[in-house]
């Protein structure tokens, strides 16, 4: 069948002004069999392994990007939770040892990010948990591309405190590590609450125990898209047609994604796993979350209304992307960083939108605090429960949340941290100066929740 | 050989020639035209050309090369897509 003028110019209109793209094609791969006995041995596996694997990753995207038109932005890797491959170590310098490895095996293959020095510990700690835990503030301070994630809590497991009162001090530490560089170290570390284990995204991807050998995920994005689309609608547009619109949109953008996906399966020999069909923002003009919840009626994002606008645009876009793959899974909701978000940025700038603000956003759509500066200073126990306040989000909603701060080194509320490139730039947003540290302090685990009498 | 179609749009201000040039570069690969169309949208010239590339002499990449190549010589945006990307998205 031929296709219509408009046709034709509509995809290239996406594609040319109005940055729609592929945001990653993120190669899983299993590294279950590469457990060993020493630091060696398992160092030596798990680097063949990934440079065989994806030797031709960024090849075959960069192929794909010519024939189709569409910008592949970023070619990735996520591996099985290291804390698990590894769990055998007896200390935190072979586990930084280990994040050298994955680094230079991203490096050879040419990822310019690879997922999963993880550890899974909702419910409890091994030995190896423990070491990788503490091994993350020097093993991303020593790495350039590895990025690290820890799951501490589920809706079914609670809430181990104790390990969201050990995460207020990493996160800290890994900041301090990377002070020049205003504590990158920390936008490369999440802790999970229910973290899904297909999910093509850093700094959270990470290749689940439930996944096979080796598949490729792929996350689409079109904020510029679907803010395009609403943009041609009038004010007096109800809230019917704008769901209809971001569906339509976003229908169109995920069956870009899945024969992007499922060609670079067949290329690679590998399987097509999943598309997570997020809506993530770029530091660039035009490709801004917070510009799509504005375009709806609200003069700033971050006013009343917003959390409403955001439920909108997060269900359809699932509405719409469910439609047109039958393989949906990741995360699968608008991401709303704060550093990666011109709009967000603008927002917290104009005074708009605050952390508490964020929290409440997050209720109605995946990620969660995500990249969002606060002052060097912060106690580690307010971090802590900054983290707890989102876990029990996730939990009791029964849905990923993550929090990803910086506590940006010497900064303070006013000051700016500039990453550039896709991380962005951010201002400092205040955080309660009230102390939380008794409250972090007890440890424990909060106990899963009830979910029969639900309100 | 199964005929393998991609789409080429040209975008700019109008000049004499330009349908011309790219079809000899198109002839001198052996591409084939399947349908050209264009039109004026606000001054800015537009066309849009499906074409067979299953016998083309070049392989995809400097075809593509080419075409962009062509497109700052003449002062246009000269792209080529595979069509099954408009297929995708624009067919069930």
């Amino acid at each position: 069948m031929g296709f219509a003028f408009n046709e034709i110019e509509e995809t290239i209109r996406m594609v040319q002004s109005e940055k729609l793209d592929i945001r990653t094609i993120t190669m899983g791969i299993s590294l279950r069999d590469c457990t060993g006995n020493s630091y060696e041995e398992i160092s030596n596996k798990i680097y063949d392994k990934i440079t065989k694997k994806a030797e031709n990753l960024v090849k075959v995207a960069n192929d794909l990007e010519a024939e189709f038109g569409i910008p592949i932005v970023n070619k990735r890797i996520s591996v099985t939770p290291i804390a698990i491959v590894a769990d055998k170590l007896k200390s935190k310098e072979e586990f930084v040892n280990v994040a050298k490895t994955l680094d230079a095996a991203a490096k050879a293959v040419g990822v310019n990010f690879i997922g999963g020095y993880s550890a899974l510990v909702h419910k409890g700690f091994t030995d190896g948990d423990l070491h990788l835990i503490d091994s993350i503030p020097e093993a991303l301070a020593a790495t350039e591309r590895v990025c690290s994630s820890v799951n501490v809590a589920t809706t079914k497991a609670g809430i181990n405190m104790d390990a969201v009162a050990i995460m207020g001090k990493i996160v800290k530490k890994t900041a301090m590590l990377t002070k020049e560089n205003d504590g990158i170290g920390a936008a490369k570390l999440v802790v999970f609450c229910n973290a899904p284990e297909d999910n093509p995204f850093m700094a959270g991807a990470f290749h689940g125990i439930g996944e096979g050998e080796c598949v490729i995920n792929v996350g689409v994005s079109g904020p510029g898209v679907v803010f395009a689309a609403l943009s041609k609608l009038d004010n007096q547009a109800d809230f019917g047609q704008i769901s209809e619109t971001i569906k339509k949109t976003s229908f169109k953008i995920t069956r870009a994604g899945e024969l992007i996906g499922r060609l670079a399966a067949k290329r690679l020999n590998t399987s097509f796993g999943i598309l997570d069909l997020s809506l993530a923002p770029t530091p660039e003009i035009g490709d801004s979350i917070a510009n799509i919840l504005e375009a709806m009626g609200l003069s700033k994002c971050g006013t009343h209304g917003t959390t409403a606008a955001l439920a909108l645009l997060n269900d359809a876009v699932k509405k719409g992307g469910v439609m047109a793959s039958s393989y949906v899974g990741g995360l699968s909701g608008a991401f709303i960083p704060v550093s990666e978000d011109s709009g967000m940025i603008s927002a917290v700038e104009a005074g708009a939108i605050s952390l508490e603000k964020l929290e409440a956003m997050t209720c109605v759509c995946s990620v969660g605090l995500d990249m969002i500066a606060i002052p060097g200073d912060t106690p580690e126990e307010t971090i802590s429960a900054i983290i707890a306040d989102e876990m029990a989000i996730g939990m009791i909603n029964k849905k990923t949340t993550a929090v990803r701060v910086i506590p940006a080194p010497g900064k303070k509320v006013g000051d700016h941290i500039e990453f550039g490139g896709l991380l962005g730039h951010a201002p400092i947003m205040k955080v309660n100066n009230f102390s939380s540290e008794i409250f972090v302090k007890r440890g424990g685990r909060i106990p899963a929740p009830l979910h029969s009498l639900n309100n | 050989m199964e005929v393998q179609k991609a789409i080429i749009s040209v975008i700019g201000i109008d000049r004499v020639g330009i349908i011309y040039s790219v079809s000899k570069l198109l002839a001198e690969n052996n591409v084939n035209i399947f349908d050209i169309s264009q039109t004026l949208l606000k001054d800015i010239f537009t066309m849009i050309m499906i074409v067979d590339i299953s016998n083309s002499t070049v392989d995809f990449d400097t075809l593509k090369h080419n075409l962009n190549k062509l497109g700052e010589q003449m002062g246009l945006k000269i792209d080529i897509q595979k069509e099954d990307i408009f297929r995708a998205m624009h067919r069930l």
